[in-house]
């Protein structure tokens, strides 16, 4: 049931982003529908595969958005930049960034060191999601041209 | 070729590769775009150098280098899209020189955004969505719609206002801690943190973010570390928006 809810509104959220970035009309709902894969598979797979770790998850989130980005972007001949913006969106680690925003103004800071970490290692981990999945894609599809 | 033509050739590739910039596409994919039309042109030894103010086009041969220069970047990705679509077209021979150079003339002159109104309520949607994403209440969601829109609409006229962009950027922020913080003491809302962190994501700079990466690891260090500094400005001012607020707290408001 968590999962129907989160991915009914992270769709919605996507689909936002989409009005927000000014995608293509025709495309907005792929842009709703990738940020709902990545999301989901971020969620599923730190609460049910990496126990809690938000780090190793936002790698395969941004990985799943990646590639089915670039699905699409062969697919319908546009720039894969128009649907995996909006989808990378949700993966931001909005809230811990400001855990340590909040922690640095409160002077507790042993906390805000270790959510500045956090966050610098989640959006880390989120370039080499999208690096990773252009790069093996890139492998495929030369595969195939050259046999 | 004769003079005009080629003149129209060099301009139309300038163009394209200004409009994209502007749009917000990657460095490397301006670059592509360029020397793809160029070739398509026939002109040999093209060769351009991208960064985020400025373009730099060398069409080759004894022909005139020109540059443009980039004073606005938005995120408008319908933009990205039809030039890409016409590069396309003018490679494969579908259009004439002519009339590509004519379709980016009415993309650059062109308005495709939507209207404002629909890009403020979509703010307040992604609010209220990313509240539930983030665990927040049911009954909290009304003042992520209202924080998230107020602070979209102060942050974008703030913008056309003053151009100043991380300014704008901070205003808004601070006007969502503002409203959050009022509807938590006025005893209607709880878990301020996560009303404030929803109605902030509207106005995190998601593009330029995937832009600076992507920029990097193709190689285009200067446009890529360029980006990279305005994404974390943009940021740092959305930050202390909210500091602002947070310290007023402390202070016993």
């Amino acid at each position: 049931m968590t999962y129907v809810i989160h991915g009914i509104f992270s769709f919605l959220a996507s689909t936002m982003f989409g009005i927000i970035f000014n995608s293509p009309r025709n495309r907005l709902l792929h842009c709703g529908f990738v940020g709902a894969v990545g999301w989901l598979v971020f969620l599923a797979s730190r609460d049910l595969l990496l126990e809690g770790d938000a780090v190793k998850a936002s790698f395969l989130g941004a990985f799943a958005v990646a590639i089915v980005a670039h699905l699409f972007s062969k697919r319908y001949r546009t720039p894969m930049i128009i649907f995996s913006v909006a989808g990378i969106i949700p993966l931001v680690p909005g809230g811990t960034a400001y855990n340590t925003m909040r922690n640095v103004m409160e002077k507790n800071y042993d906390a805000a060191t270790v959510h500045a970490m956090e966050v610098f290692m989640v959006s880390g981990s989120i370039a080499m999601g999208l690096v990773f999945a252009e790069v093996i894609i890139q492998l495929i599809f030369k595969k195939r041209k050259t046999t | 070729m004769n003079d005009a033509r080629e003149e129209m050739g060099i301009d139309a590739c300038l163009l394209a590769g200004r409009l994209m910039m502007e749009a917000g596409a990657e460095t490397y994919r301006v670059d592509d775009t360029m020397t793809r039309m160029a070739a398509s042109l026939d002109m040999e030894g093209a060769d351009s150098f991208t960064t985020s103010t400025g373009i730099i086009f060398s069409p080759g041969g004894q022909r005139r280098v020109k540059l443009t220069s980039i004073r606005r970047r938005a995120t408008d990705l319908e933009k990205i899209a039809r030039v890409n679509a016409i590069s396309r077209a003018l490679s494969s021979g579908e259009m004439t020189l002519e009339g590509a150079y004519g379709a980016l003339k009415k993309i650059e002159s062109g308005n495709f955004m939507f209207p404002f109104w629909l890009q403020v309520l979509a703010a307040a949607i992604a609010s209220a969505s990313f509240l539930v994403l983030f665990g927040g209440n049911w009954q909290n969601m009304i003042f992520a719609v209202i924080a998230g829109g107020i602070g979209f609409v102060v942050s974008e006229k703030f913008h056309e206002r003053t151009r100043v962009k991380f300014f704008s950027e901070f205003t808004g922020s601070a006007v969502i801690g503002l409203i959050s913080l009022a509807a938590v003491r006025l005893g209607l809302g709880s878990q301020l943190d996560i009303i404030i962190i929803a109605s902030v994501m509207p106005l995190v700079p998601g593009l330029l973010i995937t832009n600076a990466i992507r920029d990097l690891m193709a190689g285009h260090f200067m446009a890529g570390i360029s980006k990279g500094a305005e994404a974390f400005l943009t940021a740092f001012a959305i930050g202390s928006g909210i500091a602002l607020i947070l310290s007023l707290r402390g202070a016993g408001l």
